[in-house]
């Protein structure tokens, strides 16, 4: 199917873009990291065991915001995404590479981030790792329609966190629910939902948001 | 029209939920306020449906048209949703002596939704007018109604993590027939409001659109 | 293969374009002419489809995948390679035998020794000339070419001239230039704008 050729193509290209230039995951490796410190002063002493959950998940959203600034950063600085846009393919492939990307440098940052999380602060459980992931796809779909928003503005950096904190707080409520709630599956199922919904919405918008 | 019908709808209603109606069992005169509060409540949720309405139609049929209608119905939205959170702050003075509390979920899913739509109009201010932005704005309004559903949903997990204080507000949910009444008619009230005030902001901007129009031609 | 009625396009208040009426017949050479400012890269983006009218009617007659769009900036990834930039696009365009095709565009253009380099290390020209590569590498029917010369050494020049005059009257073009007496012997009209 050349749609899903399509794509592979483009998450390719967004992938070996990052392999040349190594900007974008490096740095969010090192800011999750130093945000883990940061909390680790901004806990007071008799802080519960369940706020450090509270703030893994903030620093994950921060990331994510770091990682999406620059997802579109390519191609608007040369605006290829003309180039791209102009192309027979669909142009929700050009969403959906972008998304496999975001979700791959998510995932590396994540790899990092919960063992040192676990190593700082709290265990961490196989639920908490399913949130991880499902919220990582949440944050993907949501944030690469933000982040193609954002680049056609003139406010760029500064809009695009103001459009996807409102949006992602539902994956905080399922994330931090998956990661000390008794009943995580609950929450873990929430993510599925919020992930589905708002994946389709996502997928199906975004010609709007590039096009005219 | 609209107006007047919107001015007598309220003056009626208030003055029934002030005067005719009974007073709540456990909260008494306080509850007086719900007459006022919840209706603006919906009112805004109605002012986003309609812009999310409006917005699909601009999708749909890339009419220009629809841009400025979805625009001020999010307006009117926010308007009122402003409104929302001031009335229920009150609220929640009047009940618990607190001007917030996390527990009101109607309350944290106003906020979220503020947010939300202000982020709306920093998105409008910071990219040039045209197709491109009525597309991006009708897609982010979009968003915004199947934000209200989810939004609530977690809002409702959330309570079980969050909130060590409980605020409880004892609501019969089943009213007499005249707070239905009454209730009802402050809904309308509003609704007619909203309605009137959307009429007059957007034939206020279309004026505008034609005035530059006429002043392009001539130049 | 073009036709437009009362087109116009505002960007915010300016008004770029306003109540343009236009034909371009199929294999036309149509220059558009004009000072900075006059509308020449708005009405191509327009006929690419980047950019949709704020006024009247605009309908070309001619697919997604069927038109080459040449803009002022070269459309392409500057940290990728020549050869990778055209592969990209060959994929998403579905050219036939599509390494053939980059190759011998590559070859045509002078870029095949540097086909592996980072765009980034390219000089204007030779991204311009990469550029010329994006836009035919699908062989398209509609040809919209804003400024080709811009950036073109006298070899690079030479190789357009070439170019053009073996498309002229086998495909439609669009020509913006500011220089119109290079191609004025192949053109079927001219459009002056502004």
């Amino acid at each position: 199917m050349s749609y899903l050729e399509d794509v592979g193509t483009l998450a390719a290209k967004d992938l070996r873009l990052e392999l040349r230039s190594r900007d974008t995951v490096p740095a969010m490796l090192l800011f999750v990291v130093s945000t883990l410190v940061v909390f680790n002063f901004a806990l007071p002493a008799g802080a519960s065991a369940d706020a450090a959950y509270g703030l893994l998940w903030a620093a994950l959203v921060f990331t994510a915001i770091l990682g999406l600034t620059r997802a579109f950063a390519a191609e608007r600085e040369q605006r290829v995404l003309d180039g791209l846009v102009l192309a027979p393919s669909d142009r929700s492939a050009i969403w959906l590479g972008k998304v496999i990307a975001v979700v791959a440098f998510l995932g590396l940052a994540e790899i990092v981030a919960l063992p040192a999380f676990a190593l700082f602060f709290q265990p961490v459980s196989w639920e908490l790792v399913a949130g991880v992931a499902l919220a990582s796809v949440g944050f993907a779909a949501v944030g690469t329609l933000l982040a193609a928003m954002a680049a056609a503005s003139r406010a760029r950096e500064l809009l695009l966190p103001l459009l996807f904190l409102p949006l992602v707080i539902p994956i905080v409520v399922g994330g931090v629910g998956a990661s000390i709630a008794d009943d995580p599956g609950r929450y873990l199922g929430f993510l599925a939902l919020y992930d589905l919904i708002f994946a389709i919405l996502s997928w199906a918008s975004f010609e709007y948001v590039v096009t005219e | 029209m609209l107006a007047a019908a919107a001015a007598g709808l309220l003056l009626l209603g208030i003055s029934l939920a002030f005067y005719w109606v009974p007073d709540a069992p456990i909260e008494g005169f306080r509850q007086r306020i719900f007459y006022i509060h919840v209706p603006i409540a919906l009112t805004a949720y109605a002012c986003f449906f309609w812009a999310a309405w409006k917005a699909l139609r601009l999708l749909w049929t890339r009419d220009q048209r629809y841009d400025l209608e979805s625009y001020t119905a999010v307006h009117m939205g926010v308007i009122f949703g402003i409104l929302t959170l001031v009335t229920g702050s009150i609220w929640a003075r009047t009940s618990w002596g607190v001007w917030w509390t996390w527990s009101e979920r109607q309350l944290v899913l106003f906020l979220v939704l503020f947010l939300f739509y202000s982020a709306y109009f920093m998105l409008r201010f910071s990219v040039d007018p045209g197709p491109r932005r009525a597309n991006m704005s009708a897609v982010y309004a979009l968003f915004g109604v199947v934000l209200i559903p989810v939004s609530f949903l977690a809002i409702r997990l959330a309570d079980e993590l969050i909130h060590p204080v409980v605020f409880t507000r004892d609501v019969n949910s089943n009213l007499v027939g005249s707070q239905l009444l009454t209730f009802g008619i402050c809904f309308a009230g509003m609704l007619a409001l909203a309605a009137s005030l959307y009429t007059n902001e957007l034939t206020g901007k279309r004026l505008d659109e034609r005035l530059s129009e006429l002043r392009e031609a001539l130049s | 293969m073009i036709a437009a009625r009362g087109l116009g396009r505002s960007f915010g208040s300016k008004r770029v374009l306003r109540d343009l009426d236009l034909d371009v017949a199929e294999r036309d050479l149509l220059l558009v002419t004009g000072p900075n400012g006059s509308g020449k890269s708005t009405l191509l983006a327009l006929c690419a489809g980047l950019l949709a009218p704020t006024r009247g009617e605009l309908e070309v007659k001619a697919e997604r995948g069927r038109i080459g769009y040449l803009a002022h900036e070269p459309l392409v990834y500057r940290e990728l390679t020549a050869l990778e930039n055209l592969d990209l696009y060959g994929r998403l365009y579905r050219v036939a035998e599509r390494r053939e095709r980059i190759g011998m565009l590559l070859e045509r253009y002078g870029l095949w020794e540097a086909r592996r380099e980072r765009v980034a290390t390219f000089s204007r020209g030779m991204q311009q000339r990469l550029a010329l590569c994006r836009t035919l590498l699908h062989d398209p029917d509609l040809l919209l070419l804003d400024e080709p010369y811009a950036g073109l050494d006298e070899e690079g020049v030479a190789l357009l001239d070439a170019e053009l005059r073996s498309l002229a009257g086998t495909r439609t073009l669009l020509l913006a230039t500011h220089d119109p007496e290079r191609v004025a012997s192949l053109a079927t009209g001219t459009l002056a704008l502004g």
